[in-house]
């Protein structure tokens, strides 16, 4: 089948895109310094030092070091987690769910939102509601998300005390990272579905529509929208990538225990095998949601479908 | 309507209407005190050239004019007696596509390209309330099968891009019959087609007019699609009405200057024997001998898929002298502007060579390459798209002096430019000005400066009319026969249009699938086609409705 030859094709690629990814990673973390120095206390003498790096096999050159890091991962070994003394990727596969969950809804709520405000304010232009929807959404689009972030704990939690500062646990704890991860998308999102709607509701086969008789509604949900979704769906993408890429900023200001906070931490720590897991799960799920969109793709518009068979 | 009321007069009724569009420069008046009326079963030819106001009243008619930048400052549309301004708007919405229907110029971008053409016939029947899902899909089948599409149980649940032009055309028809609406209105129905595929939209239209007795308001520029439809004429001139009567009473004898003007500028004019615009000198040396041309287009369907292979142009050969033209004559995909295409080298050539005093054109070297593209230009269909909005004419013209630096010296320049302007009869001050700020004709006049700027031998003219109206076209074509005369130009002139090549070429060639199916002066050619495809091609020309035989009611 088409459809099946093409995942295959496209996973074919991104597989070499990870095996890149994964060399870029495991060199680039190896030049943050010497975890020993971290990991044994201050006063821990040079002996102690090179005992620690030559348990953990830092003192062997890095291509004997990157050998044996392919060889585990060929064995769905990813090493251990010196931060926590776990398996690495058991670590990095309990903080994804997390991260995706908040980008999952987020992003939801983005796109429905943007889809319905943006498509209104395009069905008249210039009107006030146009007008109010074009401001908010250049503001959302622009508000920098530490920024809202701060401001927002500062008024719901520390001024009127409705909402918990960080953590997770109840549903209320869920409102403000939500919240935050939602504003930019939503506001840029505005943005391209008015300015698509638009272009869409001035083209010929809406003029065709409307010779037919077709209701209002039916003219912009069906025949101007669905034509529109194609470039609102690559931003979307785009966004979606850096939300499941780990919303670090928003994860850390709110204890998120998301893989964003998790990146962080591992850095910080110089966890390098922990920074590999995260690295290689971030990746596959963004080559994952490229290979959703293109399959949104071609379900969208029959021209990009029948071009690929 | 009370039952003591007087039935109306007309079934559709447009008086005194006045239709301005805002703009940033002020109010522009589309139409000016506009009134016409339409009855079942006649047809009313609205005829005008581009920005004459004929489109505006039409969409005034559906109600598809948007306010702003329109603005519609007085008039009444009254249908059956009732004027359209006292309905609601879902009354209104009701009356468009069931009782009042229409049809555009372009059915590709006029159907929406994400649905399937079943959907959006559906569409018509659900819009209305008259039936959905399944029973609005046979409606729909069998409505594809009324206007001849073949297999429509098959053909339902494909898309747009999937059917020709004609086809698409079809479909658009379809849709505005589908509920059995009393007017049809067809903005420009046939103008994007081929003359073989429009001869059978305009049969298909005066069939379904025979069969519902639908009242047509058809709107065009093209003289012979009028004159070949119409029952009664108006002829519109920025944005009123010049002229209108019975269509042979107009044609046969125009009253107006106007109408005289754009009757007398139909080139075939001179079909009874005069030589038209044809070289007047005796051509000189073949400049350019093509032989055994081929091009294959490689169809890739896929990394495995064996490629397919479209054979573009067929062993095509001929010569071209200095100061001639020679027309090449076919319908789309014939290969025509393939030709053009590979022989200016935008395209490789598969096979064949072509030699340019001698030289072939697919073995020149870079350097070589250049000095002959200085001495072959080229003049495009769409005078819009072919030039960058962002520089001004005296950028546009003097650009090639950019890239052949000897042409030549840059303080010459300015009066150079206004040379070629004069030459293609623009003025000095024009030089300064931006492309949008001017006319198709006049735009067409630009690239023909800009072609004239190399000092051209050869000038290919790929459909370099055919977006232009008619009086315009007329003042082009005697443009490039004055040039040819003057300067020795000799022309490719690539065109569907078969009065224009009858009246500027020399030599024709008829091109059909990628080969040539008949060569000769263009005298013999249309005395005596020998190709059956020719006489079919001329054939195709539309017949005034007054001489052709009617239109034989089905049994």
């Amino acid at each position: 089948m088409a459809v099946f030859g093409f995942i295959l094709r496209r996973s074919a690629q991104s597989l070499i895109a990870v095996i890149g990814l994964l060399v870029l990673v495991f060199f680039l973390s190896r030049l943050t310094g010497d975890p020993a120095y971290l990991y044994l206390p201050l006063d821990s003498s040079e002996a102690q030092r090179q005992a620690f790096s030559e348990a953990n096999g830092f003192n062997d050159p890095v291509y004997v070091q990157f050998g044996r890091y392919l060889l585990g991962v060929a064995n769905l070994d990813f090493g251990t987690a010196l931060s926590r003394n776990r398996p690495a990727m058991e670590v990095a596969l309990e903080a994804f769910p997390q991260t995706l969950k908040l980008a999952v809804i987020a992003m939801s709520l983005a796109l429905v939102l943007a889809i319905v405000v943006g498509s209104l304010a395009a069905a008249k232009p210039d009107s006030l509601f146009d007008r109010i929807a074009s401001t908010a959404s250049l503001a959302g689009a622009s508000a920098p998300d530490f920024w809202v972030a701060i401001v927002a704990i500062l008024v719901f939690s520390v001024g009127l005390g409705l909402l918990p500062t960080s953590g997770t646990g109840t549903p209320l704890h869920w409102i403000m990272p939500i919240f935050v991860l939602t504003l930019r998308p939503f506001g840029l999102l505005v943005q391209v579905v008015r300015g698509t709607m638009i272009s869409a509701l001035a083209s010929p086969y809406v003029k065709t529509a409307r010779a037919k008789g077709v209701q209002r509604t039916q003219i912009i949900f069906r025949h101007a929208l669905r034509n529109s979704l194609l470039p609102v769906i690559t931003v979307a993408g785009d966004l979606a990538a850096s939300l499941v890429n780990g919303a670090v900023v928003v994860e850390s200001i709110f204890g998120w225990p998301g893989i964003g906070k998790l990146m962080i931490d591992a850095i910080v720590r110089r966890d390098f095998a922990l920074i590999q897991a995260t690295v290689l799960i971030t990746a596959i799920a963004i080559f994952v949601l490229n290979i959703l969109i293109d399959l949104l793709y071609a379900r969208l518009d029959p021209r990009i479908r029948f071009q690929a068979k | 309507m009370t039952p003591s009321q007087v039935p109306p007069a007309h079934l559709l009724e447009v008086k005194d209407l006045t239709v301005d569009f805002l703009s940033l420069g002020g109010a522009f008046r589309a139409t000016n005190g506009v009134s016409f009326h339409v009855n079942a079963g006649e047809t009313l030819v609205i005829l005008g050239e581009s920005g004459s106001g004929k489109s505006v009243s039409a969409s005034a008619i559906m109600g598809l004019i948007d306010t702003p930048p329109g603005e519609i400052c007085s008039g009444t549309i009254t249908y059956r007696g009732k004027n359209l301004d006292d309905c609601g708007v879902e009354e209104r919405r009701d009356l468009n596509g069931k009782k009042i229907a229409m049809i555009f110029q372009d059915p590709l971008s006029h159907l929406n390209p994400v649905y399937t053409i079943g959907w959006q016939m559906a569409e018509v029947f659900s819009a209305h309330g008259v039936a959905t899902g399944a029973q609005a899909r046979a409606k729909a089948i069998d409505i594809l099968g009324r206007v001849g599409i073949a297999e429509p149980e098959k053909r339902i649940d494909q898309y747009p891009h999937q059917f020709s032009g004609g086809q698409r055309q079809r479909i658009m028809i379809g849709m505005a019959i589908a509920l059995r609406p009393e007017i049809l209105i067809a903005d420009e129905p046939t103008t994007a087609l081929d003359v073989s595929v429009q001869a059978q939209i305009l049969d298909l239209l005066k069939k379904l007019q025979a069969e519902d007795g639908l009242a047509i308001i058809m709107i065009t520029h093209d003289l012979e699609v009028a004159a070949s439809m119409a029952d009664r004429v108006i002829v519109m001139n920025s944005g009123r009405i010049v002229e209108e009567g019975p269509a042979r009473a107009v044609f046969e004898n125009p009253q107006h200057s106007y109408t005289k003007t754009l009757i007398n500028a139909l080139p075939h004019a001179d079909a009874t024997g005069g030589t038209g615009r044809r070289s007047t000198t005796d051509v000189g040396k073949p400049i350019l001998e093509v032989k055994s041309l081929n091009k294959y287009y490689g169809i890739s369907s896929g990394f495995f898929a064996k490629s397919n292979q479209l054979h573009a142009v067929k062993d095509l050969s001929f010569t071209i002298a200095k100061g001639e033209t020679v027309g090449i004559v076919g319908e789309s995909g014939s290969g025509k502007s393939t030709v053009a295409r590979v022989l200016l080298r935008l395209n490789d050539v598969s096979s064949g060579e072509a030699l340019f005093h001698g030289r072939d054109i697919f073995k020149m070297e870079p350097k070589e390459l250049l000095a002959f593209r200085r001495k072959v230009q080229m003049v495009f269909q769409d005078p819009y798209s072919s030039m960058n909005p962002r520089m001004t004419i005296f950028d546009i013209v003097s650009e090639p002096w950019h890239i052949h630096k000897d042409i030549l010296d840059k303080p010459r320049w300015r009066d150079r430019v206004i040379e070629l302007l004069g030459l293609v009869g623009l003025n000095p001050e024009h030089a300064d000005r931006y492309p949008h700020q001017f006319s198709g004709g006049q735009r067409q006049r630009i690239a023909i400066a800009r072609a004239l700027a190399c000092d051209p031998e050869l000038i290919v003219c790929d459909e370099a009319v055919s977006a232009l109206d008619v009086s315009v076209q007329v003042q082009v074509i005697d443009l490039l026969a004055q040039l040819r005369d003057r300067l020795g130009l000799a022309y490719i002139f690539i065109t569907h249009d078969l009065p224009i090549v009858r009246h500027f070429a020399d030599r024709i060639i008829v091109m059909k699938n990628g080969a040539i199916v008949e060569h000769a002066r263009t005298e013999e050619i249309f005395r005596n086609p020998q190709h059956a495809y020719t006489r079919q091609l001329m054939n195709a020309t539309p017949r005034p409705k007054w001489e052709a035989a009617p239109v034989p009611l089905p049994a």
